[in-house]
């Protein structure tokens, strides 16, 4: 069955006729030609496909368009004009938090990337408000997106895999954006040449 | 996949009606586990009718105490909620510990209980599985064995529930309020989830079009506060369990005032340890004690080569669980043990 439906997607409105059974992540990519959201296991194992969905991380293999009519929805290639961004002017400019997967070399084929991207903004920001998470001690605690560690923010992106491997770059990327980089020699994390002569 | 028809009911009742009405109609929540069923074939409804958007999405405290989740309320949400994270920490723990950042914040409170078995042949269309086609067979028995259910299976199906939330609930004496053509009925945790029998193809105890709209939580005491779940799995993070305890523990001094256990991995529901319970209430508390309870409520396991491992898995889960609760316990009180 065709149904029409409205998407926000980076800003833009589209006005689209879907088949009822066709899922998010296919339409963006399939109708909309948005294909900074990726297909990798198309079954909600892997995480490439996360986007923001009214503002926050969601897998777009597992949910059906039509399900999402009206939604706003921000990919990797849009975060860029999100608060904290450069702004909606600049859009060849990149957030933060993609300048710091540069600068950490997090990431190497780029596959996962986008959905890495969306998953961080999303998952610090569930952070900001407090989330706590699997590996959180006190849950009563209040959580600081500065003060998650290495294996918080491990814990909180697992659902992002990452073929190539980049997770010691990803996990500095995110947490030089959250305020609380590691210094090079910090305990909970080993310093270069000892990561190196691990490999 | 086949053609479908997508609905948005305007109410609850709407809701209900829609299903009621049509065998080929199914309820859709954040849709991680029916959406990927609609792709994998075990599925062909005909109506899809999403639930997702109702306004049943709050937490309230009534006031008799009762902590009502609303079936909309996210994973991720009731996992953050101030009141569950310091009076039901169990039930934070056990969503914690399930899927990832993302499915969180899209799965359901009623869809979570209501997803379906991961045993790798019902998501196996080529292969006969009873519990998706009644009277095919099963391929389990005789297969790969490693998740099969210890306690509870049968002759049909030796499947596991794979929820995490579902086994907390199970250990606090929840109740589903579930909404059917004839009205509300409270449906306690006990009784929502079935066990396989000659009937592996029905999981719980709701009849077609009946709308899960809210789960409660009993009032919170010393017991809920002092909750806790521990899940034991292949991976560290973003893995289904092997086996999985909720359990809860009111120490008075020595003695164990109340208990709960409640085991994840081990049958086709959420298993309520009774008999552990009974053995350990009103005896002093000790790591010897526990374990002989856990072993008392396992003596009617049946295991293979492949999944023998689960009953040292289970009950060194459930000595470490209340071992974490009992520490804890004695530390609030300055007791020493
Ligand atoms: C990769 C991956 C890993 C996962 N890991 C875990 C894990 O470790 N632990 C764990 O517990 N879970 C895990 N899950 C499963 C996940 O928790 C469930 O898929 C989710 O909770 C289902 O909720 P939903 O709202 O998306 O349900 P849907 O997929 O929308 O629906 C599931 C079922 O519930 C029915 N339904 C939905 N809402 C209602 C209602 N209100 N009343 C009656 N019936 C209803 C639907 O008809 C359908 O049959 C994982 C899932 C994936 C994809
Ligand atoms: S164990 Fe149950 S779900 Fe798995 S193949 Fe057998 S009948 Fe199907
Ligand atoms: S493509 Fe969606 S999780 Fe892998
Ligand atoms: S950079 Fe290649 S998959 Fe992550």
């Amino acid at each position: 069955m065709d149904t029409s439906i409205t998407l926000t997607v980076d800003g833009r409105r589209h006005d689209v006729v879907v088949d009822t059974r066709t899922t998010l992540l296919d339409a963006l990519r399939e109708r909309l030609a948005v294909t900074s959201a990726k297909k990798g296991c198309d079954h909600g194992q892997c995480g490439s496909c996360t986007v923001l969905l009214e503002g926050r991380r969601h897998l777009t293999c597992l949910t059906l368009a039509v399900a999402h009519d009206g939604d706003e929805i921000v990919t990797a290639a849009g975060v860029s004009a999100l608060e904290g961004g450069a702004g909606d002017d600049a859009p060849t400019s990149l957030h933060p938090l993609q300048e710091a997967f540069l600068a950490h070399d997090g990431l190497q084929c780029g596959y996962c990337t986008p959905g890495q991207v969306c998953s961080a903004i999303g998952m610090l920001d569930e952070a900001k408000q407090g989330h706590p998470s699997h590996v959180t001690d006190d849950l009563e605690e209040s959580v600081d997106p500065a003060d998650l560690d290495d294996d918080e923010v491990r814990e909180r992106m697992s659902g992002n895999l990452c073929r190539c491997g980049a997770y010691g770059g990803i996990v500095d990327a995110i947490r030089e954006v959250a305020g609380g980089a590691p210094r090079e020699g910090q305990p909970d994390r080993p310093a270069q040449p000892e990561r190196e002569a691990a490999r | 996949m086949k053609e479908l028809t997508y609905v948005r009911p305007t109410d609850a009742r709407d809701a209900v009606a829609r299903v009621s009405d049509d065998p080929h109609a199914r309820f859709l929540g954040g849709g991680t586990n029916l959406v990927d069923h609609l792709k994998l074939g075990l599925l062909t409804p005909d109506v899809l009718v999403d639930v997702s958007r109702l306004p049943l999405d709050e937490v309230t405290r009534l006031d008799d105490g009762t902590l009502r989740i609303g079936t909309n309320v996210r994973n991720s949400d009731l996992a953050a909620h101030p009141v569950v994270r310091s009076s039901y920490p169990a039930v934070t723990r056990a969503l914690l510990a399930g899927a990832s950042g993302q499915i969180r914040n899209q799965a359901t409170t009623g869809g979570n209980l209501l997803q379906r078995t991961r045993c790798v042949y019902f998501q196996d269309v080529t292969t006969p599985c009873n519990k998706r086609e009644p009277g095919s067979g099963c391929s389990a028995i005789g297969g790969y064995g490693r998740y099969d259910a210890v306690l509870g299976a049968s002759e049909a199906c030796v499947a596991t529930h794979p929820s995490d939330l579902a086994v907390a609930l199970a250990a606090l004496d929840a109740v589903v309020v579930v909404l059917g053509r004839d009205g509300e009925r409270r449906v306690p945790m006990s009784d929502f989830h079935r066990l396989p029998g000659h009937h592996p193809e029905t999981d719980t105890t709701l009849a077609h079009g009946e709308l899960v709209t809210s789960v409660e939580l009993p009032p919170e005491s010393a017991l809920t506060r002092a909750s806790d779940y521990r899940k034991v799995r292949d991976r560290a993070s973003y893995a289904f369990a092997l086996v999985s305890v909720a359990a809860a523990l009111e120490l008075d001094g020595d003695v164990v005032r109340d208990v709960r256990i409640a085991w994840g991995g081990v049958a086709h529901r959420p298993w309520r340890a009774a008999a552990a319970e009974e053995a350990l209430r009103g005896e002093t508390y000790s790591e010897e004690a526990v374990r002989a309870a856990a072993e008392l409520e396992l003596a009617a396991a049946v295991t293979g080569p492949d999944n023998a491992y689960k009953i040292p898995m289970v009950r060194n889960a459930t000595a470490y669980a209340l071992r974490g609760l009992a520490d804890r316990s004695s530390e609030r009180t300055g007791a020493t043990r």
